[in-house]
């Protein structure tokens, strides 16, 4: 076992299935030379020659449909998109194409690209470099989407999406790249598409992944100082989602608060929301009800702190489910 | 000119400070307009530095350099009429200057304040875009725009056109490509202005074009032109015969404006990981502000005692920047919900409600 960032452990999960495969080359604006903006990719190319570690034009809509591609031949592309903001130019080949292609060949070809997103806010940015697109991509059938909160998951959760014949949106939560944390190297992980509960408890139950999953943490700290047990889920897949391990907690607790940095309305809670109602209706002793980020672009960095989700709004939350 | 010639590299001011000639390009000023873009690029260069203090001292969250790029934004923007209309990226601070912005609301992007508090419409200088390459086709339709307005023609006291700023790494996006393909094909009046400067963040301009950036726009059927970007009287005189060309319906030009980035691309890069000093000392040598006040001591034109005005209006404007920068108020979530559509809908008037509600809850409790 061993402690490392974020950052640190997807560098070295990506360093260990280069290792592992001659077919996983990386593509990216900056990744070569510079390492990569956040320094993800830092020392890969240096290690693995710039064939397989790519330091591409500047051009999104490029890189992922080159990948495409690539993919076709038998290659295992890993692209990074530099930010949130900047995916969207290739957005077309990701929902048109890198989605569809297995269901437009019948099933005969796959497209195993992994598309690595630094995603969320709460770095004081510029416009572009704060988003949460996650909804679009969930929303995409032919695509799986994995976002990581904990750099053991980010050491593992590479590896497994580049091993998935699958395409992967691959969501970082660019705000815990620096944070520290343990990395069991030699423990065979999770599937990649298992969500985890990562706090037990009985009265209500906090759905969280990526960025707000420490926030999830500490607002249950601060409710158990109050007398209140939470349970928090790790979602870790967000298509598909966990719906077994969603339904069994909020089973328990009778109450399910989902939380995201992206905006209200056709956001992940909703859906989530949605199969709850469904599932768990009987059980439910308050709404399922959703802390988020509002129905407006992201706010001016200035600001940002009121938009995020935040211990108090999650709080809030678990008041209001407890009140019904 | 004859537009299927190629002028070669554009320079009218050696970086030594000396005047040479150009068969097809000549500078239409004199010593005092030329004294005119030093000032101004010694002010925008002041605003840069001063910028640059402040995202030090954490009063900005990051800030994109423009030091070495004077000559190439103030001789560009100094082309520009009284009714044409201008695009930039995020990185035309000089240009923002010259078209009318003030310092105090292009810092406040980068404070993090504001979007883009600048009247876009009644400064003719339209929003920084961020998502690389996006404002050329933008720039485009408003060429378009103007076409269809009845405003391109020989009149040149009614007649207008649109330039748009991209940089080296921008040509490899989609956009800026569709954008060469509108153009010709409607024949906007439109000057496609690239400022080469060699360095898409860590990635070099090899990596974008194997070929010299304006020799690409030939192909697309735009005529082009290379202008050596730190000679400030050069590329005003190449973006003038642009512009003009626009003007009158003659259509699109692509302007490579040959110049470097000598600061890191943003606070948050570090060029000593891709580059070498080597190649930024050259470029040095090549400063774009240093050759024009060397030609304009040789004549005469400007004495220490105007450099000593110079320098205190430039210390006064990063006084001023400072202190304005300071006092700048945080803005309130709140004031955000009503931006989002031109008439906004009951529900999101509702979230904000929610929103005011719960962030005063906090008040009262305190």
């Amino acid at each position: 076992m061993t402690t490392m960032t974020l950052a640190k452990a997807i560098n070295a999960g990506l360093r260990r299935a280069l290792e592992a495969d001659p077919k996983v080359v990386l593509m990216g604006e900056d990744i070569g030379r510079l390492g990569g903006v956040f320094r993800v990719t830092e020392g890969l190319q240096a290690d693995f020659g710039e064939s397989r570690v790519m330091d591409s034009p500047l051009a999104e809509s490029g890189i992922v449909g080159t990948a495409v591609g690539l993919a076709l031949r038998g290659y295992r592309p890993v692209v990074e998109i530099q930010f949130d903001g900047f995916v969207f130019p290739a957005f077309d080949q990701i929902t048109s194409q890198v989605s569809r292609l297995h269901f437009r060949s019948h099933g005969r070809l796959t497209v195993p690209l992994v598309i690595r997103i630094p995603y969320g806010g709460g770095i004081g940015a510029i416009e572009h470099h704060s988003e949460s697109p996650e909804a679009y991509f969930a929303h995409t059938p032919g695509l799986k989407v994995i976002t990581i909160s904990n750099p053991s998951d980010g050491y593992w959760g590479i590896q497994q999406a580049i091993a998935s014949d699958d395409p992967v949106i691959f969501l970082e939560p660019k705000r815990r790249y620096y944070v520290r944390g343990e990395v069991h190297p030699d423990v065979s992980p999770e599937p990649l598409h298992a969500a985890r509960v990562v706090r037990s408890g009985t009265d209500a139950t906090l759905l969280a992944y990526g960025p707000t999953l420490q926030t999830c943490l500490d607002a249950a700290d601060a409710a158990a100082s109050e007398g209140r047990q939470l349970e928090v889920v790790d979602l870790r897949s967000l298509a598909p989602l966990d719906d077994d391990a969603i339904v069994a907690s909020v089973e328990r607790t009778g109450r399910c608060i989902v939380v995201h940095e992206a905006s209200r309305s056709g956001g992940l809670g909703a859906e989530i929301a949605a199969r709850v109602t469904e599932s768990c209706f009987y059980s439910l002793d308050a709404p399922v009800l959703r802390v988020t980020g509002y129905d407006i672009p992201y706010p001016p960095a200035k600001t940002e702190h009121a938009y995020l989700p935040d211990v108090d709004r999650v709080l809030d939350a678990v008041d209001r489910a407890f009140a019904y | 000119m004859d537009l299927d010639h190629d002028p070669g590299f554009v320079q009218l001011l050696t970086p030594d400070g000396r005047r040479v000639p150009h068969p097809d390009f000549g500078y239409a000023g004199d010593d005092s307009s030329i004294a005119a873009h030093l000032r101004a690029m010694v002010l925008a260069r002041r605003l840069d530095a001063e910028a640059t203090a402040l995202q030090r001292k954490g009063e900005l969250g990051l800030w994109p350099p423009m030091l070495g790029q004077e000559a190439a934004q103030v001789g560009s923007v100094a082309a520009v009429g009284s009714r044409d209309e201008v695009i930039p990226s995020y990185r035309e601070h000089a240009v923002a200057l010259g078209m009318g912005v003030t310092p105090l609301e292009i810092l406040k992007t980068f404070r993090g304040t504001h979007m883009v508090d600048w009247d876009s419409r009644a400064l003719r200088f339209h929003l920084y875009s961020f998502v690389i390459g996006t404002q050329a086709l933008h720039a485009t339709g408003i060429a378009m725009a103007l076409q269809l307005d009845g405003r391109v023609g020989p009149d040149d006291a009614t007649n207008a056109a649109a330039m748009v700023y991209f940089g080296d790494g921008a040509t490899s996006q989609g956009d800026v490509s569709e954008a060469f393909v509108f153009a010709a094909s409607y024949n906007a009046p439109l000057v496609l202005f690239c400022q080469n400067n060699q360095w898409a963040i860590s990635v070099p301009i090899e990596r974008q074009t194997k070929i010299p950036l304006y020799q690409r726009a030939r192909g697309f059927g735009i005529p082009s032109v290379r202008v050596d970007g730190n000679d400030v009287l050069a590329v005003q005189a190449v973006t003038s015969w642009a512009l003009d060309r626009a003007r009158r319906g003659e259509g699109p030009t692509f302007i490579e404006a040959f110049t470097y980035r000598m600061g890191a691309h943003t606070t948050s890069d570090d060029p000593t990981k891709y580059r070498g000093r080597d190649e930024e000392a050259s470029w040095r040598a090549k400063d774009p502000i240093a050759r024009v006040r060397a030609y304009l001591r040789s004549t005469g034109a400007i004495d220490d005692l105007w450099e000593g005005h110079l320098t205190n209006e430039s210390d006064a404007l990063a006084e001023q920047l400072r202190d304005d920068v300071a006092s700048l108020p945080d803005p309130a979530l709140a004031d955000w919900f009503t931006r989002v559509y031109a008439k906004t809908p009951s529900g999101l008037i509702r979230q904000r409600d929610a929103h005011e509600a719960y962030e005063a809850s906090f008040e009262e409790t305190a």
